[in-house]
């Protein structure tokens, strides 16, 4: 197939309509036995003319399935520390230490250490644990947010939340980022919590930011390392934060004004 | 930015030949699903090149004791460097459909595993999760419907930070989305499309990818025109795909063929196309059209006919809409450079992926149907030569193309001048010698077409022995009346 030379400057250039020669039909044109008429076709999504195209489409998808590979390469870096306050974890690998740092600095309740896999989550939390208002305020009106995201129903209490959620978004009565501030660890009814509890049993010693667990037990005093983050933090004035990892409490301070 | 899909495909260590019939073995059994409306597929994220390096070993199957002591050590190991290896135990394991089956009926079992992704230790959840990768990439129901129980927690990563982990999630949940119809009405209240439209603003491009071939399988369930593709309209996932195709340095091929995908699911299943046509669809497809063209000329090799299929197909489905028949106004397709495109993509399909070229030509049917611009444009840039060199290729192409021609030649005498005298004559006396009933159907269409507005091609045509070819055909049904009209045409001219 020759194409013209000019064709790839015409695609380079600048965007433009040719001026239509002047369109003159006669009656004659199509009539029968003759039927042209010249006309867009669509075709729906099952038609046997996108077959070829799909077979390469689901080849593309598959191949890559039995090639993936070659992962972007990971420099080993020498052992280091996390950084983060209390917090004791060796890497050796920028991408284990990123995800560690995402997953258990990034969005930090900065009144009891516990880390939430998203900021609508831990805005929930420091909202019906730790902001007095909202106990008062919950008595009046519906002040328990939906936990999914893009939800925007309120309820009562924490009890018919969870009906909601378990209802109408069919998720797990036991979902883990949603305890009941009264729950001992050993109280709760489901036995996945227990197996929980059981499987995070020994973690409280290794990380003062005891991540996404909502048990109290694991609300209980923390080691060591943590009081010694305590004794840089009284210095500081509970309203500065430093960078996006740091633990965070209210929202802002305008938002507790319109609570009061 | 054309520069190739980075990094994924490798080269396997095999005989050409051996992948070569592997390749069309399993091209033969894709056609046949897609037939009997079966069509899925899924996608296996795994670091070979990194295992092969650390460990060396061949993953092993495991037996049910194996595999309680792996969950036991994970859970409670003492070390978190020895938990997190009972868990890279159990995911080399867990490649072997075998121990699959073994795990999922495993008391407990994946329990134990969801409650590891929900751990706060952050590389025991990344090893749980790689682990439910792997069962959400079988190929039985029941294993890849076992992980069920972690869907709520997949979602609602999404909305972490941690760009491998959200990759992983969103693969992993692309693989569940086809494997039924139950699945994905629990993934549907579970919010997934506000997650998804809330990940898609991420900036890694990794993380892109995989949402775009989980919406990608979304889009594709039989039910998704009635119950997925109006809540997905209704979110802003539609400007942000369209952003995501915009031609620029930030485009990247990968991304894009995903999210091209994923518009064609959306338009050819017509819910509500006139919102797509609102946020400026047809120019940015255009736009893109451009930009593969371009790329084609200098990239080998890149990939990009798995761009171009898409492409072409959202906008010759958009063009049919009515917002595009009324004409007129910003949001139409009027640039000339389209047709251009086109042809350099159709040079490209001829070389690469002849098996394109149809999708190609629709294009050019819908582009030049109602419009004499491009009409116009078709004969200034002289492209008509070139079209006519495509007819040998196959019926199907011959059809489309003999169509197209007919396009230009109904617009009346003005175009026609421009056919006759050319190569067009000579080409249509092979296809009316054809034996297939549409090739020779459409090559009297466009001869009639040419007889009326340029009656001394008829001359030329009496020369070229043309009644005789004619004759060839005046015994089939579907013919013979088209057939006898156009002799008595010829002969009392």
């Amino acid at each position: 197939m020759q194409l013209p030379p000019a064709l790839r400057s015409r695609l380079v250039g600048a965007p433009g309509a040719a001026e239509p020669l002047p369109v003159q039909r006669d009656p004659a044109a199509g009539a029968p036995p003759f039927h042209f008429a010249a006309r867009r076709v669509r075709f729906p999504r099952d038609h046997e003319f996108f077959e070829d195209g799909d077979v390469q489409r689901h080849l593309y998808l598959q191949d890559v399935l039995t090639q993936v590979t070659e992962a972007p390469e990971r420099p080993r870096v020498p052992e280091f520390t996390c950084q983060g306050a209390g917090c004791c974890q060796v890497f050796d690998t920028l991408e284990d230490y990123e995800h560690h740092y995402h997953t258990l600095h990034r969005n930090v309740c900065s009144f009891c250490r516990r880390a939430f896999p998203s900021v609508h989550l831990l805005d929930t939390h420091i909202l019906e644990w730790h902001d007095s208002l909202f106990q008062i305020l919950s008595e009046r009106q519906d002040m328990y947010q939906c936990l999914v995201e893009g939800c925007t129903e309120k309820f009562k209490t924490g009890k018919d939340r969870k009906d909601h959620l378990v209802r109408r978004h069919l998720y797990p009565a036991d979902f883990r980022f949603d305890k009941p501030k009264k729950s001992r660890g050993s109280a709760t009814p489901v036995a996945t919590v227990q197996v929980l509890a059981e499987a995070l049993g020994d973690d409280g010693e290794q990380s003062g930011g005891d991540a996404m667990e909502v048990c109290s037990e694991h609300a209980a005093p923390l080691p060591e390392r943590v009081g010694e983050r305590r004794t840089y933090s009284h210095r500081i004035p509970s309203t500065i934060c430093f960078g996006q990892g740091a633990s965070r409490g209210f929202k802002s301070t305008k938002k507790r004004k319109e609570h009061r | 930015m054309w520069s190739g899909r980075q990094g994924r495909l490798r080269p396997v260590g095999c005989v050409v030949e051996e992948l070569r019939c592997r390749r069309r073995e399993r091209e033969a059994a894709l056609r046949k699903a897609r037939r009997e409306q079966q069509l899925v597929s899924k996608r296996l994220l795994r670091d070979d090149v990194l295992e092969e390096v650390e460990g060396g070993c061949v993953a092993k199957i495991l037996g049910e004791a194996e595999i309680q002591q792996f969950l036991r050590l994970a859970q409670r190991g003492t070390e978190e460097k020895e938990r997190e290896r009972a868990l890279v135990s159990l995911r080399r394991g867990l490649q072997h459909p075998e121990t699959q089956q073994t795990f999922i009926w495993l008391e407990g079992s994946i329990r134990t595993l969801v409650g590891l992704l929900t751990s706060s230790q952050a590389l025991l959840q990344l090893e749980a999760a790689r682990c439910l990768h792997e069962l959400s990439h079988s190929e039985q129901s029941a294993v890849a419907e076992a992980c069920l129980p972690a869907t709520s927690y997949l979602l609602t990563y999404l909305s972490g930070h941690s760009s491998d982990f959200i990759e992983l999630c969103l693969y992993t949940l692309g693989n569940l989305i086809v494997e039924s119809e139950a699945v994905r009405r629990q993934l549907l209240p579970q919010g997934i499309v506000p997650a998804l439209a809330a990940c898609i603003q991420s900036p890694h491009l990794t993380v892109l990818e995989a949402l775009g071939y989980a919406l990608s399988q979304l889009l594709q369930a039989k039910e998704a025109p009635e119950m997925i593709i109006p809540s997905v309209l209704g979110s802003t996932l539609p400007q942000h795909i369209l952003r995501l195709l915009q031609p620029g340095p930030k485009l990247n091929l990968g991304v894009a063929v995903e999210f091209a995908w994923c518009l064609h699911y959306i338009i050819c299943s017509q819910v509500n196309n006139a919102l797509l046509i609102y946020h400026g669809g047809l120019s940015t497809l255009g736009l893109l059209l451009l930009d593969v063209a371009g790329a084609v000329q200098r990239t080998e090799d890149a990939g990009l006919e798995l761009l171009a299929c898409p492409v072409l197909r959202c906008l010759s489905n958009l063009l049919t809409e009515a917002a595009v028949e009324v004409g007129g106004g910003p949001n139409q397709l009027e640039d000339e450079r389209v047709v251009a495109a086109l042809f350099i993509l159709l040079q490209f399909f001829l070389q690469k992926q002849p098996s394109l070229l149809p999708e190609g030509l629709w294009l050019l049917n819908n582009l030049t149907a109602n419009s004499s611009s491009f009409c116009t444009s078709l004969l200034s840039m002289d492209l008509i030569e070139p079209l006519l060199q495509l007819l040998p290729v196959s019926n199907v192409v011959s059809v489309l193309v003999l169509t197209v021609l007919c396009n230009v030649a109904e617009k009346g005498p003005a175009y026609c001048q421009h056919l006759w005298p050319g190569p067009l004559l000579p080409c249509l006396m092979g296809t009316l010698a054809s034996s297939d009933t549409e090739v020779v159907g459409q090559s009297l269409e466009l001869l009639q077409l040419l007889f009326l507005y340029r009656p001394e091609a008829v001359e030329a045509f009496l020369q070229q022995s043309g009644l005789q070819v004619l004759e060839q055909h005046q015994e089939e049904a579907q013919l013979q009346d088209r057939v006898r009209a156009l002799q008595k045409t010829a002969l009392h001219r």
